[in-house]
C-alpha cells in the first residue's frame, strides 16, 4: 500500500525529437484508483511502463511510497503488472502462473499454494487451477492475468488497457467486477487505457494525456462539468461536447442567429481576446429542439433507446454548421425535419490558447468541486 | 480434412486441377524418396542381386550388415567410428546451442546496438567456400596439433554450424512476445531466471529444430574429416568411403554401410519432431 509520486517525469524514446511522456507531475494517493486516459501516442502506457521500470525515465523522479524507484530494476519495485495482452506464461498451469512470483521470492510452497488459491476464488478461477493459458477463454486468460497480480500483494497495480481484448458485454461486467475488487483490496492502482468511457466509470480521479502532456487531473464529474482547455471538452463525455468557433462582443458569444449570454466574470476575460479568437463549447444536453432559435434542418438520427442524439444542420456566421443534440427518447424527430435550435445551458468559452474561461466560483475552488 | 463439393468451388478447385497436383506432388516424392529406399533394399541383398539389373523379389539377407559391422584389425571399424562421430556431433551441437542461445537472446529480446550488422557478420562468414580455407586450416591443426583428433572437428563443426544456429533462435525467439519477457521481469526474475524460465521452454520446438540440423550436418560431414582426420578420430562418413572398395563392385555392402549411417540421424530427426510440437505459444497472449 504506497502513494506514487511522478515528478517532472520524462521520457524521450532513443532518436525521437519530442518526449513521449513530458515533464509529468503526477500524486497518486494510497488505495487511489487512478485512470491515465488519452489517444494513442498521447504518453498514457509510456508514463505506467516507467512506472513499472520498463522504460527509462531520462529526467524527473518517480517514488513509490518513500522510495524513489527512478534507477530501481522492475523486479526490485513492488508493483504488479496485467498487460493488454495479458502475458500469460504458455507453458505454466494458471497455479504456476500465479505463483511464479512467489517462487522468485522464495516463498514457501504452502504459502504460495495459500495464496493461489485464495485468489483463485475471489476470480472464480478454482476450477481452472491445473489448466493451460491455451485451454482457457478470453474472459478467463484476463483474470488469470489479474490473478497473477493480486497474489503478490504489491505496493501498485499497474494495468495496461486490461479490458480491451474482451468483447463489449463482458467488458463491462468486467469493469464493474475490477472497480469492486480494487475497492475490496485498497491497492494503489493506476489504470491506462484509451476508453473515456471506462476512465470515467471506473477512476476515482482521472488525468488526461495529450502528445506526452498532462492536461487535466481530476475526479470524472470535474472533468466532465469543467474541463481545463478543448482537448479535455472534446476527449471527455459520450457523445462529444460541440465545439463551435464563435464571435463575441465583450459580453455574449454568437449562434446561429443569435447570441448566447455568457457569466460576468467569463465575458470580463473574453473581452481581451480578439473577436473571432474563441469557441463555443456546449454538450448535446445544452441544446434543445423547439419552434423558436436558429433555423436548422436535421441530418442524422441516432436513437439509443434512452435518448436520441439529432445532428442538425444550421447556419452560423455564413457557414453551415453541424451540431449534436440530445432530445428525449419520445421526441419524433426524422430526416429532413426542419427545425429550430436553442442554447439551454451551461456554455464553456475557450481562448485563443485552447484554456476554458472560469466562473468566479470555479476559479476560487482551485477548478475543482 | 475433405473438402466439399461447395467448399471446392467456393475455392475455385477443379477436380482436375486437384488430380494432377496431387500426381504430381506424389510422382516428385516418389522420385526424392525412391533412392533411399533403393539403397536400404540393396542392403538387404546378395551382391549378384543388387548388381543384377533391378531385381524387386529376392532372398533378404542380414549378412551385408554383419559383414560392414565386423571389426577387421588395421581397419577402421564401425564402432569406432560412430563412437568418433557421436562425440564431435554431440560436443559440437552442445557448444554451438551453448553460444546461439545467447547470441540470438543478445539480437532478438534485447537488441545489442547496430545488431543488423552483427547478424550479417554471422552469415558473411559462410559466403567463404571451405574448400579456399582447407590449406590455411590443415596447416593451424597441424601446428597446434590437433590434426587425426576430435578437438579439430569438434571446433570446425561448431563454427560451421554457428551462423546458422544463431539466425534460426533468432527468428523463433523474436516469435515471442515482449510482454512475457517484461512480465516475467516485474514479477521478479532476472535476465537468467527469464531465459531459463520463459522463454527456453517456450521456444523448445526451435531449439530442437536448430539441434537437428546441426546434428544432420555436423554428422554428414565429410570435406573436413576427410581431410583432417583421415587416420585417426575418423567419422561415419569416413568409414562409409571405406567400403568402397577398389577390388569390385560391392554395391550391397556399401548400400547396408549407408543404411547404417543415416540411422543415428532418421532417429534425432524422430526424437526433435516430437518436440516440435506447433503453437506452444498459445494461449500467451489475448
Amino acid at each position: 500500500m504506497a502513494e506514487v509520486r511522478y515528478r517532472d517525469a520524462t521520457r524521450i524514446y532513443p532518436g525521437a525529437d519530442e518526449p513521449a511522456v513530458d515533464r509529468l507531475n503526477l500524486d497518486i494517493a494510497d488505495r487511489e484508483f487512478l485512470v491515465l486516459v488519452g489517444p494513442s501516442g498521447s504518453g498514457k502506457s509510456t508514463a505506467l511502463r516507467m512506472l513499472a521500470g520498463l522504460e527509462a525515465v531520462d529526467q524527473g523522479s518517480i517514488r513509490i511510497g518513500d522510495r524513489d524507484v527512478t534507477l530501481v530494476p522492475p523486479k526490485d519495485r513492488d508493483v504488479a503488472m496485467v498487460f493488454q495482452n495479458y502475458a500469460l506464461y504458455p507453458h505454466m498451469t494458471v497455479a504456476q502462473n500465479m505463483g511464479f512470483a512467489l517462487k522468485q521470492r522464495g516463498v514457501s510452497k504452502e504459502e504460495r499454494a495459500r495464496r493461489v488459491v485464495e485468489a483463485a476464488r475471489i476470480l472464480e478461477l478454482e476450477a481452472h487451477l491445473d489448466r493451460k493459458p491455451r485451454s482457457l477463454s478470453g474472459g478467463q486468460r484476463q483474470r488469470v492475468a489479474m490473478g497473477r497480480a493480486i497474489v503478490r500483494h504489491p505496493q501498485v497495480f499497474l494495468m495496461d488497457e486490461p479490458l480491451s481484448n474482451l468483447d463489449a458485454k463482458l467488458r463491462v461486467q468486467t469493469r464493474a467486477e475490477l472497480a469492486d475488487l480494487q475497492a475490496r483490496l485498497g491497492v494503489t492502482t493506476v489504470y491506462v487505457t484509451h476508453d473515456q468511457v471506462e476512465a470515467m466509470t471506473m477512476g476515482h480521479r482521472v488525468a488526461v494525456l495529450d502528445r506526452g502532456v498532462m492536461q487535466q487531473v481530476d475526479k470524472p464529474r470535474t472533468l466532465y462539468r469543467l474541463p481545463a482547455n478543448l482537448f479535455v471538452a472534446s476527449f471527455i463525455g459520450s457523445p462529444a461536447m460541440n465545439l463551435i468557433p464563435s464571435s463575441h462582443d465583450g459580453r455574449s458569444l454568437a449562434f446561429g442567429s443569435g447570441r448566447c449570454a455568457v457569466d460576468p466574470v467569463v465575458a470580463t476575460q473574453m473581452a481581451r481576446f480578439e473577436a473571432t479568437d474563441v469557441v463555443l463549447g456546449v454538450r448535446p444536453q445544452g441544446l434543445a429542439l423547439g419552434t423558436a432559435g436558429t433555423p436548422a434542418e436535421v441530418v442524422v438520427v441516432e436513437e439509443l433507446g434512452s435518448e436520441t442524439f439529432v445532428f442538425v444542420e444550421l447556419e452560423h456566421l455564413g457557414k453551415t454548421i453541424r451540431v449534436r443534440v440530445r432530445v428525449d427518447a419520445e421526441y419524433s424527430v426524422a430526416r429532413g425535419d426542419r427545425t429550430h435550435v436553442t442554447v439551454q445551458g451551461p456554455v464553456h468559452v475557450f481562448g485563443p490558447d485552447g484554456l476554458r474561461l472560469q466562473t468566479r466560483s470555479e476559479a476560487d475552488h482551485g477548478g475543482s468541486t | 480434412m475433405t473438402t466439399t463439393h461447395r467448399e471446392r468451388v467456393l475455392t475455385g478447385e477443379t477436380v482436375w486441377g486437384t488430380l494432377t497436383l496431387g500426381l504430381t506432388a506424389w510422382f516428385v516424392a516418389a522420385v526424392f524418396f525412391f533412392p533411399v529406399f533403393w539403397m536400404v533394399l540393396n542392403g538387404f541383398k546378395e551382391e549378384a542381386d543388387a548388381n543384377a539389373s533391378p531385381r524387386l523379389f529376392f532372398e533378404p539377407t542380414l549378412d551385408r550388415f554383419r559383414e560392414v559391422t565386423t571389426q577387421t584389425p588395421g581397419l577402421l571399424g564401425f564402432s569406432e567410428a560412430f563412437l568418433n562421430s557421436f562425440w564431435v556431433v554431440a560436443v559440437s551441437t552442445v557448444l554451438v546451442l551453448a553460444l546461439a542461445i545467447p547470441a540470438a537472446y543478445a539480437l532478438s529480446v534485447r537488441p545489442v546496438r547496430r545488431w543488423r550488422d552483427v547478424l550479417f557478420f554471422f552469415i558473411s562468414t559462410k559466403f567463404l567456400p571451405i574448400v579456399a580455407a582447407i590449406l590455411p586450416l590443415w596447416i593451424i591443426a597441424r601446428d597446434l596439433g590437433i590434426l587425426n583428433s576430435h578437438l579439430v572437428l569438434i571446433i570446425l563443426y561448431t563454427a560451421m554450424n554457428l551462423p546458422l544456429a544463431v539466425w534460426m533462435l533468432r527468428s523463433f525467439f523474436s516469435e515471442v512476445p515482449r510482454e512475457l519477457i517484461e512480465a516475467a521481469e516485474i514479477d521478479g526474475t532476472g535476465l537468467w531466471g527469464q531465459i531459463t524460465q520463459v522463454m527456453l521452454p517456450i521456444v523448445t520446438p526451435g531449439i530442437a529444430a536448430t539441434a537437428l540440423l546441426c546434428v544432420v550436418f555436423a554428422w554428414n560431414e565429410f570435406f573436413l574429416a576427410v581431410q583432417l582426420n583421415p587416420v585417426d578420430a575418423s567419422t561415419v562418413p569416413i568409414w562409409v568411403t571405406s567400403n568402397v572398395s577398389t577390388r569390385g563392385n560391392f554395391l550391397a555392402k556399401l548400400s547396408a554401410a549407408s543404411s547404417l549411417a543415416v540411422l543415428p540421424v532418421v532417429l534425432a530427426g524422430w526424437l526433435a519432431q516430437k518436440r516440435m510440437i506447433r503453437g506452444l505459444t498459445m494461449g500467451a497472449i489475448k
